[in-house]
This record gives structure tokens, C-alpha cells and sequence, in this order.
């Protein structure tokens, strides 16, 4: 059994995300450049939007991947955990993430 | 690879007859899972053809349910099909019902005994986050691994014995399509329905959270307000605990007064401790499953391109995307315009040789008459529609069932959301070109329901195949000598055009206003998941059409047969005198009731401009032309056509347009049948007839001047294009809202608007001039 504590520590072997982001610049999903591997690391905005990215697999820690966004350049094609979401740059936005190293 | 069981237990409840011994009842099991996992597979596996589809009470959420043999000899278990979640937090009308379901609080469907959780083997994680949900409600739980032949294909190996150990429930592997792991299925729920242990979440929240989740739990009275009373204090407990994660967790507060207090405090102070509070259930339980695909799953080819990407490469596609969605929305529009037309004249023919039939049979009379034109006619225009609609769920089955339609939405998000719609929206709407009745029951695939309320409101505005009779006969009569716009284009082209156009800008203003009036409702994310693309199950293909057929037959066709007999008592009676004559038909001899030869309706070739009269007005046509056209102006019809004359003569139209108008409000083609009836052209003419066409160029008013002219025809064509004349319609909105209100609702402001474009039309025309 896993229990959770407040700061994420136990979800990868990352340090904090603050550590981080003096390593790595954070930045939203929606900027992205196509076949970049990232990480999660907050989901905020809208408590709707949120849930449902969360409940979709977005969350802290998850791996995540731009591969495309549609003609009229919204919506984007995330792979997360494995299959293909899509959704708006709008929400896109409220995903902070850190590029990988790989 | 299937764990091992033990043989089936024989079912028994504690549940005591007044006599005192157990009896075996039949289980209600519930299927849940994501979409696309292939639940739908394998409850067409389980139940073959004993389903039947419902709405639960009070909402549009749709209930499907069947008959599952369990073993020989036990009574078939009840298998409820659950709409696809992602997740049973009520974020949609279908997640609440689904737990509803699940916790047995809806009082109309028992509580499943069982709960079978369709987990997509390629798919793992996210399809584990609904499994732990449901580990939450701690009722008996068998997962159905499916998809595991796909699995196998992209080298994913996944150790069913090691999953069932760290889920602690009967993890079973099943090919839905080729019937294997069904048997195992069966005895895994009959153990879990029969065992007294329910599973367990496996893991905790932080402190805090279990604090205030035992303190909130201690606040319901046993009875928690559950449809059905629970057996033991054991499972009270385990229902009070869940309920109060739900409440503590959800979005809102909740309804009961006083939970709401205790709640309101205890997420004040979970939010001191920590802003983002509310995710902790979210991240322990994906932090769970991460640790349970670890253990389990075994990806041996990292990286690989699947085949769907390698399709996606094309069809979303920043070019040929477009392209190959416009190439399959071609192509619908095409089939169901065009190979729709063969069975369609069949069914057609068919119904007037019965009805000939019929009359020639039986005595002529009122009753036969009641028979052939209401019964046998209203039957007739409800079943015609049906080659329309089984091509059409035939198309979007397809495109459903292999993945296209989530590119599809991919792909037109963005112009939908232009126009405040959904991207789903835009297969009902392109459906509704030919025919709306089909592409309105095909609204069910948009979640929201606001958004699809609005698709199905303005989905009558795409100018369907009904109207281009109408079109059709206006052109002829008044467009078609004219030359050539830009020496290319005729007139009549550029006019029908304009029609279909004037459709679709209403449309897309009126959905613009309703959601930003009264539907208003935040637009919705659009989190969509694009499955990897799959060949299409024929049986679920079949099985889709199957039910949604019968249910258009039985639902639509009843109001439309009580329509169609309605109408033919309007046009019927008051019967003629049989020795008053009218000047201007000069026949003297015999009844409009039994001169008429066995009818022989119009079965042209092109449907678009065969008459099918709704009612009455084919066998008043049939025999004496003048009779008949007296009768109809002397009916209700003809009186009410008087009536409201002083209400459209500003339209342009005069009282015998007005019967038409009346007599087409039940499906817009009959204008044609009505008009050639009015004007004593006989019931044969088609739109195309050169006998109906002078008929209606060279029509007088009472004070000599022509009833139509070129401004009238447009005027009456405007109309057509914003009116909701179709009660199947009416019939299929009614259904598929679940309430009267919204069909009476889109008949009112369609009339509105149909009545002021075309007076702006026929006033405005004539203040510029046009005669």
C-alpha cells in the first residue's frame, strides 16, 4: 500500500518540483514543440478541467507527449499513459510540465 | 493465464421467504468500463439478441439491459450495460447515473449483485482508475480483461494472476468476438455475487483526509437515504464510508442540509493544510495503479510505431485530413440520398398496392377509407423512412465502432466551436441533409447535454430531402425559363442553393443564441480520446442498427400513425353532400366515397418528387379530380385553410396554400399531393407534372389576380426552409428529450421564424419592386 504525502515525493525518483525547475524550465503543455517528451508536474485552472485531465491520466509526474495539433492548429494530440487524447490549447495551458531528459 | 476458481457456487440470498429458506434469485449484474474497451463486445457476446434499450426515468440517459445465461439451469441474470466512464465522479448525467446504479440508489433498477469492470488490456493504467473507483464502492467486483489478442500483437504482455493478486478481485481474459473466457466470466461473478468478503481499496489517503472521512461517515443515519435496505452493519459501514468520499470529493456540496455544513468545514480545512486538497484521491489512486502496471505489465516493444499512427499520419493530417473527411462526408450524403431511393420506392410501392389492395377487397366506405388512407398510408410514411435510417446508423456504427469519429471530431473542434457546438455534432447535422429523424437519434454520441439539446434543435434547418419537392415544384413553375446567371448557373440552381444556404446561417445564428441564452452552459472541455483505430464488430454493427430501428418504429411510429389518422379526418370530414355540387367541377353524378378505381399511387422513379399523401388526400384524389378537390375545400381542412388565410395572406399565401400549408405540416412533401388536390390536378401529379405546374401558374384569387407569382413561390419556399413541417420530427425530439417541451418548443420558434423570413420575404420583395 502506498500512502500519499502533500509534496509528490514518492510518485518518481525527481526531487521536489521546485528543485526542478531550476534545472529545467516548467512550462505549459500547450507550448510544446511536437515530439518533445515531457513530465507532469501540476495540473491547475478550472476545478472541471482538472478532474477530468487528472482522471484522465494527467497527472503529477505522469510522462506526456505532443504529436500533433489539428489544421486549424486546435486541438493538440497528447499521448499520455500510453494512448492519444486530444484536447484544446485552452486546456493544454492549465498543464505544467518540464521537458525530459531523453 | 486465467486464475483459478472454483466450480460455480449454487446461487442463494440470505434474503428469507416468509417461509424461511433461501431462494435462488436472479442476479443483476452491472457492466461497467471505458468506452472503447470493448464492453459493448462483450455484452452483445453475453446477451445475444435478448437486450432491450430504455431511458431512465426522468433523463436521456440511455439504459440497456439484457438477459445473461449465467450456467444451465440457473435463472438468466439481468446484465446492465452502464454508459461508458471514464470515471463514476459525476461529472455528466451519465457518470451519476451509473453510480446510482452501482450503489443501488436508483429505485427503478435493483442493486447488481456483481459488478464486471471491462478493462482494455492495451490500455492499462487508465482503464484501472475507473477499476479503483469502483474498488472504492467495495461491492463484488470481476474485472474482464479484454482486447488481450491486440496485446498480444504489439508484444504487450500482461500477467492476468499477477493483477488479480494486487486488485484482489477475479481478473478474467475473454475475447468477447470469439467467445472465449465467457464460461470463466460466468463462474467468476456467481463466486464474487455469492462470496461474503468485498474487495478493498489498496490504498489510503493521508491522515487528515481519513479524519475527516470517519467523522463524516459517523453523520449518516443507517438507513443513508439507499434505495434498498443493507444486510449486515458490515456493509452499512462500507456505504457510509463511500458515501462520504463522494461528498467530500465532489464538485458540489452536497443536497442533504446537513451534510452540508459538516462538509463545507471539513474541505475548509483540508484546503488550510493544502490548496490542491481535492486531487489527493486522484493522485493515490493513479499512484496505485502505476505500481500495479509496473508489477504486471511487460511492454516488449517501447516505442513502436502502431498502425494507428501510422494512419493518423494521413487522416489528421493537416491537408489530407480535411480531404478524407470531406471525401467520407461525401459519401454518406450520397448513399443515403441516393441508394436510400430503391427501397424507399419499394416500401412506397408496396404500401399502395396493399392499400389498393384493401379497398378493393373490402366495402367502400368510411372504414375502409380509415384503413387504407390513415392506418395503412400512416404506417406506410413511418416505415418508408426506415432504409434512411438503417444506412445512416449503418455509416455512423462504422465510423463509432473503428475510431474515425473522434478524428473526425479532432478535425472540426475548432469550426464547431466557432459556432458554439460541439465537434460531435457534426455527424447528426450532415445526417439531417437527408434526413434529421435519423440524424437527431444520432445526437446521443454528444455527452453534454445542453450541446446536444442545441444539435437537435437546429438539426430540422439543414434543409432535408422532403423539401425538394417543394423546391422543385416552385422552379419548375416559376424559375425555369430564365436565363442563365454568369451564363453558367440557371436561376433555379442558384435559388435552391440559396435555400440550402438560408438553412444553414439560421442555423448556426440560432445555435449561437441559444448558447448564449437558454442554454447556456460553459463549453464544455474537450478531453477526447483518440482509440487506436479497430475493423468494426459486424455483430455490434447489426446489433446498433437493430435497436435503433425498432425503437424508431415503435416510439416515432405511434405518434406518427395517430397524426396521420388525425389528418385524414381532417380532410375527410365533413363529408360532401352527395347532390351539391360546386359550379366550377360540373360532374353530377355519384359520391367522392365510392367512385374511386383501386388506388394506384404515384411510384415514379426519383422518391424525391413521389406523392405520398400522409392521409386522406390520395384516395379523395383517386376517381373524379373535381369531386375530390371539392371535398378537400369543404373539409375541416379546407376551413381551417380559411381561417387562417388573414394570418398569411401578408405571407403572400391565400386560403388554398393554406390548406397545403396545414395539410404539410405533417411531412413537408405532401404540399404537392395537397396543392394538385386543391387545384383539381388529381392526386397523381408529381412535382414535376406540367399539369400541376400550369395548375398553380395560372391559379386566380377571388379578385382575378394570379395567386403565385415568382415572389410567392420564393416566399413559399423561405417557409419551407425554416418551418418544422414533419412530425416524425416532432415524434423522434419527443423521444429522444424524454418530454413534450422541447418538441412544442422547436415547433413555436421554428414557425416564428419561418413566418417572419418569409414576410420579410414576400414585403420586402414587393416594396423593391418584384411582383
Amino acid at each position: 500500500m502506498v500512502s500519499l504525502s502533500n509534496n509528490f515525493s514518492d510518485i518518481d525518483t525527481a526531487g521536489a518540483p521546485a528543485a526542478r525547475t531550476e534545472r529545467r524550465a516548467a512550462t505549459t503543455l500547450n507550448t510544446l514543440a511536437h515530439g518533445t517528451e515531457a513530465r507532469v508536474v501540476s495540473v491547475d485552472g478550472e476545478s472541471t478541467v482538472a478532474r477530468r485531465l487528472m482522471e484522465m491520466g494527467v497527472v503529477p509526474g505522469a510522462p506526456v507527449c505532443v504529436i500533433k495539433a489539428a489544421p486549424l492548429g486546435d486541438p493538440i494530440e497528447v499521448r499520455v499513459r500510453g494512448y492519444h487524447l486530444a484536447l484544446r490549447r485552452a486546456e493544454a495551458q492549465t498543464i505544467t510540465v518540464v521537458t525530459s531528459d531523453k | 493465464m486465467p486464475t483459478t476458481l472454483k466450480s460455480p457456487a449454487p446461487v442463494h440470498e440470505t434474503n428469507a421467504t416468509p417461509e424461511g429458506d433461501a431462494v435462488a434469485r436472479p442476479l443483476t449484474v452491472a457492466l461497467a468500463g471505458n468506452p472503447n474497451a470493448g464492453k459493448t463486445s462483450l455484452f452483445n457476446a453475453l446477451t445475444g439478441l435478448r437486450q432491450k434499450v430504455a431511458n431512465y426515468p426522468g433523463v436521456t440517459v440511455e439504459r440497456k439491459e439484457g438477459h445473461w445465461q449465467l450456467a444451465p439451469g440457473q435463472p438468466a441474470a439481468q446484465l446492465i450495460d452502464l454508459p461508458g466512464l471514464y470515471s463514476l465522479d459525476a461529472n455528466s448525467i451519465d457518470e451519476q447515473i451509473a453510480r446510482d446504479v452501482i450503489t443501488g440508489r436508483l429505485a427503478s433498477v435493483p442493486r447488481p449483485d456483481c459488478i464486471i469492470a471491462v478493462v482494455d488490456a492495451t490500455n492499462l493504467e487508465r482503464n484501472l482508475y475507473l477499476v479503483t473507483q469502483l474498488l472504492e464502492t467495495r461491492r463484488p467486483l470481476v474485472v474482464a480483461l479484454t482486447m488481450i489478442d491486440l496485446a498480444g500483437r504489439h508484444k504487450l504482455e500482461i500477467d492476468a494472476a499477477r493483477l488479480s493478486d494486487a486488485l484482489g478481485v477475479p481478473v478474467v481474459p475473454v475475447v468477447a468476438t470469439q467467445r472465449q473466457g465467457l464460461n470463466e466470466l460466468a463462474e467468476a461473478v456467481l463466486e464474487a455475487a455469492a462470496s461474503a468478503t468485498p474487495p478493498a481499496a489498496g490504498w489510503r489517503l493521508s491522515a487528515e483526509a481519513e479524519r475527516e472521512l470517519t467523522a463524516l461517515a459517523a453523520l449518516d443515519a443507517p438507513a443513508n437515504g439507499n434505495g434498498g435496505a443493507h444486510r449486515d452493519a458490515a456493509t452499512d459501514a462500507n456505504a457510509r464510508r463511500y458515501g462520504a468520499l463522494v461528498e467530500l470529493y465532489a464538485e458540489e456540496l452536497p443536497e442533504a442540509a446537513e451534510h452540508q455544513a459538516a462538509v463545507a468545514s471539513a474541505r475548509a480545512r483540508l484546503a488550510e493544510g493544502n490548496p490542491r486538497w481535492w486531487q489527493e484521491p486522484l493522485l493515490a489512486r493513479y499512484n496505485w495503479i502505476e505500481g500495479v502496471a509496473r508489477r504486471t505489465v511487460r511492454d516488449h516493444k517501447p516505442g513502436r510505431t502502431r498502425r494507428t499512427d501510422r494512419i493518423d499520419r494521413f487522416v489528421t493530417h493537416k491537408f489530407f485530413g480535411p480531404l478524407i473527411l470531406l471525401a467520407v462526408m461525401i459519401l454518406i450524403l450520397q448513399t443515403i440520398f441516393s441508394w436510400a431511393q430503391l427501397p424507399m420506392n419499394l416500401i412506397d410501392g408496396g404500401f399502395a398496392r396493399l392499400g389498393g389492395l384493401v379497398r378493393a377487397t373490402l366495402q367502400p366506405g368510411l372504414l375502409t377509407d380509415l384503413l387504407v388512407d390513415g392506418v395503412i398510408a400512416g404506417v406506410g410514411g413511418v416505415l418508408v423512412f426506415l432504409p434512411q435510417i438503417l444506412l445512416l446508423f449503418f455509416f455512423i456504427s462504422l465510423l463509432e465502432d473503428s475510431g474515425y469519429m473522434a478524428r473526425a471530431a479532432f478535425l472540426l473542434d475548432r469550426l464547431m466551436r466557432g459556432v458554439g457546438l460541439h465537434g460531435k455534432a457534426f455527424m447528426p447535422l450532415l445526417s439531417s441533409f437527408a434526413c434529421a429523424i435519423p440524424g437527431i437519434m444520432a445526437t446521443r454520441t454528444i455527452e453534454n447535454p445542453k450541446d446536444r439539446l442545441a444539435t437537435i434543435l437546429i438539426a430540422p434547418f439543414m434543409s432535408c430531402s422532403a423539401r425538394l419537392p417543394v423546391y422543385t415544384l416552385m422552379i419548375a413553375a416559376f424559375f425555369s425559363r430564365q436565363e442563365k446567371l454568369l451564363g453558367v448557373l440557371s436561376v433555379g440552381v442558384v435559388i435552391i442553393m440559396a435555400m440550402y444556404l438560408l438553412g444553414i446561417v439560421v442555423a448556426v445564428v440560432v445555435a449561437w443564441i441559444l448558447k448564449h441564452t437558454i442554454l447556456k452552459s460553459p463549453p464544455p472541455p474537450l478531453v477526447l480520446e483518440l482509440p487506436p483505430y479497430r475493423m468494426p464488430n459486424p455483430l455490434n454493427v447489426l446489433q446498433t442498427i437493430r435497436t435503433r430501428s425498432w425503437m424508431f418504429v415503435r416510439r416515432a411510429g405511434t405518434v406518427i400513425l395517430a397524426i396521420s389518422i388525425l389528418l385524414w379526418a381532417l380532410v375527410t370530414f365533413p363529408r360532401m353532400n352527395t347532390t351539391a355540387r360546386d359550379a366550377d367541377s360540373g360532374v353530377a353524378t355519384a359520391t367522392s366515397t365510392t367512385a374511386n378505381a383501386p388506388g394506384e399511387h404515384a411510384t415514379t422513379d426519383e422518391r424525391a418528387e413521389t406523392v405520398q399523401p400522409a392521409a386522406g388526400a390520395s384516395h379523395v384524389a383517386e376517381g373524379l379530380d373535381g369531386d375530390a378537390g371539392e371535398q378537400i375545400r369543404q373539409s375541416y381542412a379546407g376551413r381551417l385553410g380559411h381561417l387562417i388565410e388573414p394570418a398569411i395572406a401578408p405571407l403572400g399565401f391565400d386560403w388554398k396554400m393554406g390548406i397545403g400549408l396545414i395539410a404539410s405540416f405533417a411531412a413537408r412533401e405532401t404540399l404537392v399531393s395537397t396543392l394538385s388536390i386543391v387545384y383539381n390536378v388529381g392526386g397523381d401529379a408529381t412535382a414535376e407534372s406540367d399539369s400541376l405546374i400550369d395548375a398553380v401558374r395560372n391559379a386566380r384569387r377571388a379578385d382575378g389576380s394570379p395567386a403565385w407569382t415568382p415572389l410567392v413561390a420564393v416566399s413559399m419556399m423561405v417557409f419551407f426552409v425554416l418551418a418544422c413541417q414533419c412530425m416524425s420530427t416532432i415524434a423522434i425530439v419527443r423521444r429522444e428529450t424524454n418530454s413534450w417541451r422541447w418538441p412544442l418548443f422547436m415547433v413555436s420558434y421554428m414557425l416564428v421564424l419561418a413566418y417572419i423570413a418569409s414576410f420579410i420575404t414576400y414585403q420586402g420583395g414587393r416594396l423593391l419592386g418584384f411582383s
